[in-house]
């Protein structure tokens, strides 16, 4: 059997910022029902990779295939259909605040699906329910939630069109470690049950060992991408560095590397 | 459009063959083609779906609606190889997991004395919360006048720049279209009389008494009420403010005197400006209409006016400044949690600023006549 078409297909990706060069010639492939970590210093363009993917930012050069399908040359239409086709969570949740969690959730649907407003709640519930949300937090406001249940609800607002393909930047950062635990659980059953491809970018060694297949680093502009057995071992300086620094050792002895 | 489902029909017996994609794109067909099955009679329902190649969580949901109404109407319920659909086990698993609530309904109505009630404590709150700000402000400023480091002067500098010196074009072109304005309509009007030397009166003692600084401060609260409340505000949901008083530094201080004391010293600047280019425009105007030699107007306008004239609308100037400033950055502390507010407030301060402002002019009237300035 041939390989299976990669789901996200990033060739020769080139990003500056006036005369700073972040990414020179990136390639990246995600296959799908992967679960594709993003690793990378501060700075070395994660989020304007993601941005890029996302089609929020036009590359100088490269090109982009979601679904085999080139961003760069898809009608307005056509990009809408794509776009409903992919779920976002963004760093800080980015809730919409004037809204509760429930209307968050079916925003997407209101503007992607014509559904009855009875059907649209209680789809919505469901994926409030589903992301471990107790069902009052639906009629919060962002402002009223804690941190943890802000990166819920964002990801139950990624979920609210049942995408195949979900990215996620840092869902774990700024939680302690029993709920970055609980929520990369809730990652990889929701994985796991609908069959998601997850791209996601984290620092977190934690969330890297328990839920990601693969993991691409960036370094030097570009990026090496391997599974993760075969990244701990990559020669790169900062690889090692990453993944053999003092945190990171603890965590290799349990996985026999 | 693709089917997603057939069926037959053997005696109570219903066979459903799913097939095709089920997707909540597709939801409003999978809902009605669900709906059109006819169920009279069945007691048996046996379920086939490998022919699905997708159910999504959304589709799955609808079908489980649909089986748990025909359990409801205690028909049996199979499927093929007795295992569920995945989906519909997660869907399970989650109802499970906490007791299901329909969602809360809107707020219960107000009645509308309740609502008269609230509006009126509100609007009572609001006044003791907008003295105490004044109060707040003035004891910051009086302290900070003890230092020139604690007054913020490159602070101060930056809020004269911004609502004062990038003002000056539009403050300027209004002042002149004014001048126009009651140079055309007086000059109509005293014809009649032909009396229009009095057009050079109304000119001068309109923009210099009233106008000239009225008109530039609602630019003013246009421009920099807004901007204040806006900024502070976006400030408020960053939790920047917040960060302020965690350093120990007071929020007063750095953020709110600057912006009242900056735009007490531009106000008036602008209103001199003002005043200028509105005289200007009256000697055009009336050189134009009237064919009166700019000497001659100069010596009218030297006749109509009192020195006090000009002051009377100068001294305004920083009062109305510091109306401004206060509701632009008091409703701007204001704003909390949502971005919403921060557009609800700042509305709200530039309709008050203005409204204060016309308030305050009307209040100057009175009290000038009595003091028969």
């Amino acid at each position: 059997m041939a390989a299976p078409r990669p789901i996200v297909e990033v060739r020769g990706i080139v990003n500056r910022f006036g005369a700073q060069v972040v990414h020179d010639g990136l390639d990246m492939e995600v296959l799908p029902n992967e679960v594709f970590g993003i690793v990378g210093g501060s700075g070395s363009g994660k989020s304007v990779l993601l941005r890029t993917i996302l089609g929020l930012r036009r590359p100088q050069a490269g090109t982009v295939c979601l679904d085999g399908r080139d961003i760069s040359h898809l009608s307005e239409q056509e990009l809408r259909h794509v776009k409903a086709g992919y779920g976002v969570t963004f760093q800080e949740g980015a809730l919409f605040t004037s809204l509760t969690v429930l209307q968050n959730v079916q925003l997407p649907m209101i503007e992607h699906l014509h559904l009855p407003g009875s059907v649209r709640d209680e789809l919505a519930m469901l994926k409030v329910r589903l992301v471990g949300l107790p069902p009052e937090a639906a009629q919060k406001y962002p402002s009223q939630l804690s941190g943890g249940m802000v990166k819920r609800a964002a990801l139950a607002r990624a979920l609210a069109l049942d995408p195949r393909l979900l990215f996620l930047d840092e869902p774990t950062s700024g939680l302690d470690p029993i709920s970055a635990a609980a929520f990369d659980e809730l990652l990889m059953e929701l994985h796991s049950q609908l069959k998601l491809t997850v791209v996601m970018i984290t620092h977190d060694l934690d969330t890297i060992f328990r839920t990601c297949n693969r993991v691409g680093v960036i370094v030097d502009k570009k990026m090496e991408s391997d599974t993760l057995e075969g990244i701990v071992r990559h020669q790169h300086p900062w690889i090692q560095a990453y993944f053999h620094g003092e945190r990171a050792s603890a965590r290799l002895g349990g996985h026999g590397t | 459009m693709t089917k997603h489902l057939t069926t037959r029909r053997d005696g109570d017996a219903l066979q459903l063959d799913l097939c095709g994609e089920w997707r909540v794109e597709g939801l409003a067909a999978i809902d009605s083609e669900l709906k059109r099955i006819d169920l009279a009679g069945v007691r048996h329902l046996s379920i086939r779906t490998h022919q699905v190649t997708v159910l999504d969580l959304s589709a799955a949901w609808r079908l489980r609606e649909f089986l748990e109404r025909l359990r409801q109407l205690d028909v049996q319920v199979n499927f093929e190889g007795g295992v569920e659909p995945e989906q519909l086990r997660v869907i399970d698993k989650t109802l499970a997991r906490s007791p299901y609530r329909a969602p809360a309904g809107e707020e219960t109505e107000v009645e509308p004395v309740e609502a008269l009630g609230r509006h009126v404590v509100r609007t009572w709150r609001e006044m003791v919360d907008g003295l105490a700000f004044l109060g707040r402000v003035l004891v910051t400023f009086a302290r900070a006048l003890g230092s020139v480091r604690r007054l913020r002067p490159i602070s101060v500098a930056r809020h004269v720049w911004d609502t004062g010196v990038t003002a000056i074009p539009i403050v300027s072109l209004i002042a002149f279209l004014i001048s126009v304005i009651i140079a055309y309509m007086s000059a109509q009007q005293l014809a009649a009389f032909g009396a229009e030397i009095f057009v050079v009166d109304l000119v001068t003692i309109g923009v210099l008494r009233e106008l000239g600084v009225l008109l530039t401060a609602i630019i003013v609260a246009g421009r920099s009420g807004s901007a204040f409340a806006a900024e502070i505000g976006a400030m408020q949901l960053n939790e920047e403010v917040d960060a302020l008083k965690a350093i120990g530094v007071d929020p007063f201080e750095v953020l709110v005197v600057p912006r009242v004391v900056g735009l007490v010293i531009s106000l008036p600047l602008l209103t001199i400006i003002a005043d200028g280019i509105g005289l200007a425009g009256g000697a055009l105007l009336t050189r134009y209409l009237l064919d009166m030699p700019f000497t001659q107007y100069l010596e009218r306008v030297d006749d109509a006016i009192s020195p006090t004239t000009f002051w009377v609308g100068v001294l305004k100037a920083p009062v109305f400044g510091t109306l401004i400033a206060m509701a632009g950055v008091f409703r701007g502390m204001q704003v909390r949690d949502s971005s919403r507010e921060l557009g609800r407030l700042t509305t709200v301060a530039v309709v008050q600023s203005i409204f204060l402002v016309i308030l305050a002019d009307a209040l100057f009237a009175v009290l000038f006549m009595e003091l028969d300035i």
